[in-house]
């Protein structure tokens, strides 16, 4: 009996031809919109000469990337950028391995522990960045008056003299190292849960210490987790552009333009100036670089399962 | 043995000195929301403030911008987009999980390439979209174009495929429709998947900001943090103001993550992207 309700349903082919797309198209009406159509869009755009946000254009043709590659703007953004990643990401990365290896023990208050170190990965950036700004505060800031303790001058963390400002940039590494941690401790946690514990066991029975058996077996079986943050967190942090918000009144860095970064610029360009095409191809760079990396992060994840 | 007491406490001091580093800029956000203008401005810092019911920063800021606005705000806008996405997300991770269609691997294997895609590069296009639609400065314009994510469709796709293929032909021989299936067996089986979805997309929606300045013009219509960050260039808005401002804002998703942390740490630790 119930076999012939079954096949009837089977049977039914117009509802099963259908059925698919009808679950499928709420997800696929939003996406067309705002992810696919973007996308060509984009594109396209970055191809349209002094195209503005009438939709009128002048001609096709490379002179926006032309104009990106040559603004000194957009230079200032690259170095601001690749500084911050290439400093905020090693040093995190180091910094996360510790705590994720101390973390990944039988020890007591892990609920506590683990709030501690998460935290900052729920609080939004732009709320909790002003209160860094307090605490990097030239005269007041909690920051100077530690470094007082070890006998080191106040520093002029978020201020400029004689026009230039090189601490800025110090600000939002050290704000993004805080802020990237808590999901780089979770990744590698749990790249150190999936590591068998019988490998520990055999290296103790041959008498290895805790260096050895960090050096030997934990780093080299956890490599493929820290080559996969390294990555994700470099992507992430190519975006960098809630964590430079709260110090200057939502300018980039002191004199409004000294920490530029990619995603600073392409607003800019975007919302500031209005030139859509530039806009457009700085974010095509910006998604190029990406690109490069998320094929890195694959062949890497393919590596790792074979 | 002793050895291995000396380790365990070395473990200790780094495990609290790193956790007291982490943990202070929040002690140090809500401590000074509580203090007076002197005490904010002494040196050597004061620690503590000397009235932890000192509420006038609270009241003040209150007063000085419509923070109550900006957090319903926020609350509006975070449960409608967050409750149609999981439906959008929901449906889409069924379709691809299991119902058989020309294309279904290849369209999925499309999606997660989209995946990579950041959102700044879809931002000059949505914004000219949001425009013709005449969303510009409504709430609507924080919800319609986060009504999808490929994001958790992945996640949830990948749970679903781990159901058991029997349980749904037994249902489906029973009788069950496939919607029916759905929401009966699929969605209560999958719902530590989806709350942690919700949770990551509850985060997401609350913290989201650029979209947000450069979509909503007025000041009724400002989400929290865009509220914060107008209130902090307002000038004369006195720093422990906007630290009692910021701290409101937060306390939500600190809340949150007090509560669901098993749950937030594991679908971070499963997708390995930012929510």
């Amino acid at each position: 009996m119930k076999n012939v309700k079954n096949k009837s349903n089977e049977a039914n082919i117009f509802n099963r031809k259908w059925e698919p797309l009808i679950y499928l198209l709420p997800f696929a009406v939003g996406l067309l919109i705002f992810t696919v159509y973007p996308i060509i869009n984009v594109v396209i755009m970055s191809f349209k000469e002094g195209y503005r946000l009438s939709g009128a254009f002048n001609g096709w043709g490379l002179a926006n990337y032309i104009k990106v590659l040559n603004d000194p703007l957009f230079k200032n953004a690259i170095k601001n950028t690749f500084t911050y990643v290439f400093t905020v990401v090693p040093i995190a990365t180091i910094l996360s391995i510790i705590v994720a290896v101390l973390l990944n023990q039988k020890i007591k208050g892990i609920a506590l522990f683990q709030t501690a170190y998460f935290l900052p990965m729920v609080t939004s950036a732009i709320a909790v960045g002003l209160v860094w700004k307090y605490m990097f505060n030239t005269d007041i800031g909690v920051i100077n008056w530690v470094l007082g303790l070890f006998g080191i001058d106040p520093i002029n963390w978020l201020g400029a003299s004689n026009g230039v400002a090189p601490y800025n940039i110090w600000v939002i590494c050290i704000f993004g190292i805080w802020n990237m941690m808590p999901f780089t401790i979770i990744l590698l946690l749990s790249g150190l849960q999936n590591i068998d514990p019988l490998y520990y066991t055999a290296a103790r029975v041959d008498g290895a210490n805790s260096l050895k058996i960090f050096t030997r077996i934990t780093l080299p079986l956890l490599s493929p987790t820290i080559f996969l943050t390294l990555i994700v967190n470099m992507i992430s942090s190519f975006k960098v552009y809630n964590d430079v918000i709260p110090f200057w009144r939502g300018e980039a860095g002191v004199t409004g333009r000294n920490l530029f970064t990619f995603v600073y610029y392409i607003k800019n360009a975007f919302y500031s100036n209005k030139k859509l095409g530039v806009a457009a191809a700085a974010s095509i760079l910006l998604f190029g670089i990406i690109f490069v990396f998320t094929m890195l992060q694959r062949y890497i994840q393919k590596k790792a399962k074979n | 043995m002793k050895k291995i007491k000396i380790g365990h406490v070395f473990t200790y001091v780094v495990l609290i000195f790193g956790a007291l580093l982490m943990i202070f800029p929040f002690y140090w956000m809500i401590a000074t929301s509580f203090k007076t203008a002197a005490e904010y401005s002494s040196y050597p810092p004061v620690w503590a403030p000397s009235n932890w019911l000192n509420f006038s920063n609270f009241i003040e800021a209150f007063k000085a911008a419509p923070f109550g606005r900006y957090f319903l705000n926020s609350v509006v806008v975070t449960v409608i987009s967050v409750t149609i996405n999981s439906f959008t997300t929901i449906c889409a991770s069924f379709a691809f999980s299991r119902l058989k269609f020309k294309g279904r691997d290849f369209l999925f294997g499309c999606l997660l390439s989209f995946m990579m895609v950041p959102f700044e590069m879809l931002v000059i296009t949505n914004y000219q979209t949001v425009s013709k639609l005449r969303l510009i400065n409504t709430l609507a314009v924080l919800i319609v174009p986060f009504t999808t994510s490929i994001f958790y469709t992945y996640i949830l796709k990948g749970f679903f495929d781990t159901i058991s293929d029997s349980l749904y032909y037994s249902a489906r021989i029973d009788g069950a429709s496939n919607w029916k299936y759905l929401w009966r067996v699929m969605v209560p089986i999958a719902k530590p998947s989806l709350v942690t979805i919700i949770l990551l997309n509850t985060i997401a929606s609350w913290n989201s900001y650029l979209w947000t300045s450069l979509t909503i013009t007025s000041n009724i219509n400002r989400t929290i943090p865009l509220g914060l960050t107008v209130f902090m260039t307002d000038a004369g808005s006195n720093q422990q103001l906007q630290l009692a401002a910021a701290t409101v804002t937060v306390l939500p998703m600190i809340i949150i993550f007090i509560f669901s942390r098993k749950y937030i740490v594991n679908g971070v630790a499963r997708g390995g992207i930012k929510g």
